[in-house]
């Protein structure tokens, strides 16, 4: 599904990124856990395409496919979602108009024929309802006035609407209670299938308990340093980062 | 209004002076909302010119007024807007320039009875090298106690060549008065083209959109299909506009 190879990137010139290989199958969740300033959310932003972020050497292939070759709204039809730590209010636009937009311009650029209206809101409906978000709140602008997990809800609709092959989460554990925890961990597991795989980033242990993974991966200093099963999150979370680093 | 302004007027200092001698006298234009009536009118300009509007709204009155000003080398509207006791004034304008165009909005409201409340709500986008520019003053005379006004004004710049105007003015003569006023000047956020693109929007439809929403606090309050109709009128605009 997709393969990092010997990744490094920058910000404004400053090396993030330090020859990061990762392999995620199809089928798979994994993880990867890291103190702050390893390159987490770097490698998301990386994998997106956000502007600003430089790569300077190695390969992303996603499907078979050059992933760094393609415009972050060409990475997205290709099936690559990226959930946000922080996802971004836009005011004006209503999150039905937004997701609807987005979801037929995926479709175009696939090929395929555009979801009519009665289809989309077909689909926006039993997301928002399984996710738990009043289906009032599709009606609003996008993430105005959300409260942190209304916010994470709201990406996780956006995921089920949009039915990505691969999903980054970035941090969407950060800032939930213990309920909403539990449903956006249900939103993660309900895209678990043999054709999909999620890389969950994350500072905690707390979600793994719920998403459980097939690998975790520690990240430091722009490397994976470390590799292991679901057991090596509770092994992070009563060693710290750098005993199992060392 | 009989001698060419020139760069010394404070009123004409943004505006294209070729072109503002080429329509020059300018005719004034009345507007009368009688007492305790209510109007509402939507202004598009289209053509090169200037308009003057003295607009008198009398006791109780009420008028909303919507500009759609774009596709225009100069354009200029002034309004010169007196209320009386009670009266009420609500403009939502949006401006677009694109090319090497100049669109100015020049608004003067006089609150000269009490109670009376206005709001302008101005919106621009400029692209290429052109020019938009806001000129608004409230003046409030000393009969004009409980006055209730307020004016925001924010531009979007598409270009680094392009250029936003804001001159925001209170002249405030009563003591027991409301007045706001605020203006931005900026670009389209970043982070949203971003999250949109992230989310497969292709990046100059995504721009359209969040242009548009910028743009649709000037139609706040409208019914849904004069909004409807200003709206596709917008995006055609902004589809030239790009």
């Amino acid at each position: 599904m997709l393969v990092i190879d010997n990744l490094t990137a920058e910000i404004d010139g400053k090396t993030i990124l330090k020859g990061l290989t990762l392999t995620v199958n199809a089928g798979e969740v994994h993880a990867i856990m890291g103190p702050n300033g390893a390159g987490k959310s770097t490698l998301s932003y990386v994998l997106a395409g956000r502007a600003g972020y430089e790569v300077t050497g190695g390969s992303v292939t996603f499907r078979g496919e050059d992933l760094l070759a393609k415009a972050p709204h060409e990475r997205a039809a290709a099936g690559l979602f990226l959930g946000l730590q922080y996802p971004v209010e836009i005011p004006g636009v209503s999150n039905l108009l937004f997701l609807r937009t987005a979801l037929n311009a995926q479709r175009t650029l696939r090929g395929e024929a555009e979801a009519s209206g009665a289809e989309f809101m077909k689909l926006a409906k039993a997301a928002a309802e399984k996710l738990g978000l009043p289906f009032d709140m599709m009606k609003r602008a996008v993430n105005q006035g959300f409260s942190g997990g209304e916010k994470k809800r709201n990406e996780m609709v956006q995921m089920h609407i949009l039915q990505p092959f691969m999903a980054v989460l970035d941090e969407t554990d950060s800032g939930l209670d213990i309920d909403a925890l539990r449903v956006v961990s249900d939103g993660i597991n309900g895209m678990r299938g043999p054709d999909r795989a999620t890389l969950l980033i994350t500072h905690y242990q707390r979600l793994l308990d719920y998403v459980v993974p097939d690998h975790i991966h520690v990240l430091m200093d722009g490397r994976i340093v470390h590799s292991g099963g679901a057991e090596l999150a509770h092994k992070l979370e009563a060693e710290g980062y750098s005993a199992i680093a060392a | 209004m009989s001698a060419l302004p020139t760069r010394k007027d404070e009123a004409w200092r943004y505006s294209d002076l070729a072109a503002v001698a080429r329509h020059w006298p300018v005719a004034v234009e009345p507007v009368v909302v009688p007492a305790g009536e209510t109007h509402a009118d939507i202004v598009r300009a289209t053509d090169e010119g200037i308009r003057h509007l003295a607009i008198s709204i009398g006791a109780g009155g009420a008028y909303r007024m919507t500009i759609l000003d774009s596709g225009r080398a100069y354009g200029r509207i002034a309004l010169d807007v007196t209320l009386h006791d009670g009266a009420d004034f609500q403009l939502g304008a949006i401006l677009i320039g694109h090319g090497a165009q100049t669109i100015e909005l020049v608004t003067t409201v006089r609150h000269v009875g009490p109670n009376s409340s206005s709001r302008q709500i101005v919106r621009a986008v400029a692209g290429g090298t052109a020019t938009t520019s806001y000129l608004g003053q409230v003046a409030v005379a000393r009969e004009g106690q409980k006055t209730d006004a307020s004016q925001s004004f924010k531009a979007i710049l598409l270009n680094r060549g392009a250029t936003a105007n804001a001159k925001p003015e209170l002249e405030i003569f009563a003591d027991d008065v409301k007045c706001a006023h605020g203006a931005a000047i900026g670009e389209i956020d970043n982070n949203a083209l971003f999250y949109m693109t992230s989310r497969g929007v292709p990046p100059a439809q995504a721009r359209a959109l969040l242009t548009r929403a910028f743009l649709s606090d000037a139609l706040e309050g409208l019914d849904e299909a004069t909004t409807e109709t200003l709206d596709a009128e917008i995006t055609a605009l902004l589809e030239t506009a790009a």
